[in-house]
């Protein structure tokens, strides 16, 4: 059995920054894997480690830095990843979902994956698309927002049978045939920390880079749609009462505020 | 070319409340493309739910039956059929879980670019989409320039259609693909049920992020000792095994109404506001004073939570811990 995991190394922004040119300037910015895919990532792993043939792939859309994302999950355990990239996505955002799944079915086709394990959503962009494209590109079956997954049921009768994560406490049981692509939400597991061994193993297991020609797909496949025009701090709309002074004085203030609404006695 | 249709979301015999707000965000699409704003009711009690959606502002309503619950495969059939039958130019979806498991698939069938997420539309012959990025922390302005759209809309963001409409009512026949149709709802479980139901609390002492680590977690609930509160949380600290489920406060898990809802290193995602924006004070401790929870609080200390903690639980008699 193979399992496909797509990560995503995302930016993610410290408190204070500022925005230039509708992007936020680079310096502001953190790199690392997304949250979500983490997750995903370490179920790929706990299928590999129930399973006595299952074989974990990471597959990324990024540039050389993003090595580095993708090396943690060969740290965690990924068998070896495979890193698209193309001058033509130089100068792209990728925002459009149609294009990451149009680039993602290329590496589909080629590695055959029984499961394909996806986060729900990336943390800087939060699109929450890009999953469930690419399964109905691929023409699998697929399930949304996942927190729970049978694994000796995917393992022994092809079958994923899964939780997915309604609003308002209410998990949906749903099978799904296989192949599936299925997106992953935290909490479904605890990602283990890669091991200072893992992190050795990670240095010679490979991340082979693929172009588009590589994988049969035409430059045009990175034309987005979606145009980012600009990017602005939200204006605050903040008419809370701030309590001031230091934490002394701040708590006998907030203690009044919480006796005035009588909820604490004394 | 310039109608609009929007498909409602149902779920255990209701109509969710996102549903409403399709029609006002559809309305206004269509005001500016000039078309008509369909809106399709797909799968369970299809005629009560259509009576319940002819609000002001729909022109033309559209049942199908299929089944009781939401399923991808019936929802992308029955959408794909309609929308091509009105060569639309407009595909309005709710940007909630079950939207999550067919908006996409369905924008990518018809090869309609997706906006997910949208917290405001313009349309005056192309598109201009208002969304966030970076856990809310900027907006951003993203255009497409030719159509047909598909955008998904964030749930509270417009409100809810109202009034009495005089839309026809047909019922729209599919012609599905059983074999096509590869997923199937088994059943439903309510979770976080156990000791304490924090829905019924009159004040919650809620921790986020913030606490950093299991380890201080006692000095929260010394807090809530000392004052007699209801222990909520965050997303993250129920994602991370600290606390139960039936402790989470949000979209996902518990919606909570308190007197008073203290919100402790809590930066105030989005998904956790729809959880807690109903209480009747709302007081945030945060590091950050850009944090989104200051936006809804009434009260607001921006200040170290290590600090103020243990300072409130003195005010109250009680003793902090060393954390």
């Amino acid at each position: 059995m193979k399992v496909l995991v797509t990560v995503k190394e995302v930016a993610e922004v410290e408190e204070d920054f500022e925005i230039s040119n509708g992007e936020i300037e680079e310096t502001y910015l953190d790199y690392d894997l997304n949250e979500w895919d983490d997750y995903a990532v370490e179920e790929g792993v706990q299928l590999q480690e129930a399973g006595d043939d299952v074989e974990v792939v990471a597959v990324t859309i990024g540039p050389e830095r993003s090595e580095e994302t993708i090396r943690m999950a060969l740290a965690k355990g990924a068998d070896r990843a495979v890193r698209v990239w193309d001058d033509a996505l130089e100068d792209t955002n990728l925002l459009d979902v149609e294009a990451k799944a149009d680039i993602l079915a290329a590496v589909v086709e080629e590695e055959d994956p029984d499961i394909v394990l996806s986060g729900v959503q990336a943390a800087d962009d939060a699109f929450g698309g890009t999953g469930v494209a690419l399964a109905e590109e691929v023409g699998f079956e697929w399930a949304a927002v996942v927190n729970a997954l049978d694994t000796e049921a995917v393992l022994d009768e092809g079958v994923a049978s899964v939780r997915r994560e309604l609003e308002g406490g209410v998990e949906e049981l749903t099978d799904v045939e296989l192949p599936a692509v299925l997106t992953i939400q935290t909490g479904i597991n605890e990602p283990r920390y890669a091991s200072l061994r893992g992190i050795r193993q990670a240095q010679s297991k490979e991340i082979a880079p693929k172009a588009f020609d590589d994988l049969g797909l035409d430059a045009s496949v990175a034309d987005s749609a979606l145009e980012l025009t600009d990017m602005y701090e939200p204006e605050s709309e903040s008419d809370a009462q701030f309590i001031e002074g230091d934490a002394s004085e701040q708590a006998t203030q907030l203690a009044d505020v919480l006796r005035e609404k009588g909820v604490v006695d004394g | 070319m310039s109608d609009v249709l929007a498909v409602a979301e149902h779920r255990r015999g209701d109509l969710r409340d996102v549903s409403f707000e399709l029609v006002t965000a559809g309305r206004e699409l269509a005001d500016a493309t000039g078309g008509d704003l369909h809106v399709a009711v797909v799968g369970g009690s299809t005629e009560k739910f259509a009576d319940a959606l002819n609000r002001e502002g729909v022109d033309q309503l559209h049942t199908v039956d299929y089944g009781e619950e939401f399923n991808h495969d019936v929802y992308v059939q029955a959408t794909e059929a309609l929308f091509g039958e009105l060569d639309a130019e407009f595909l309005v979806l709710p940007n909630s879980v079950n939207g999550l498991d067919y908006a996409p698939a369905i924008a990518n069938k018809l090869g309609l670019p997706y906006v997910s997420d949208a917290v405001g539309v313009e349309y005056d012959g192309s598109l201009t989409a208002t969304r966030e990025m970076y856990g809310s922390k900027v907006e951003t302005t993203i255009e497409v320039a030719e159509g047909p759209y598909a955008v998904s809309i964030r749930s509270g963001e417009w409100p809810a259609a109202e009034g009495v409409g005089d839309a026809d009512i047909s019922a729209f026949d599919v012609d599905f693909d059983e074999d096509a149709i590869r997923s199937n709802v088994t059943g439903f479980e309510e979770v976080g049920a156990g000791d304490v139901d924090i829905s019924e609390a009159e004040f919650l002492v809620s921790i986020g992020r913030g606490i950093e680590e299991e380890e201080n977690l006692p000095l929260i609930e010394a807090l809530v000792d000392a004052t007699d509160a209801t222990l909520s949380s965050s997303r993250p600290i129920v994602d991370n095994g600290w606390l139960p489920k039936n402790r989470q406060v949000g979209q996902s898990g518990k919606q909570v109404t308190p007197t008073v809802y203290l919100a402790i290193g809590i930066s105030g995602a989005v998904q956790h506001v729809a959880g807690m924006k109903g209480a009747e004070t709302i007081i945030a401790v945060n590091t950050d004073p850009d944090a989104p929870i200051f936006d809804i609080a009434d009260y607001g200390i921006v200040g170290d939570l290590f600090d103020v903690v243990p300072a409130l639980i003195e005010e109250f008699g009680g003793d902090a811990p060393d954390v």
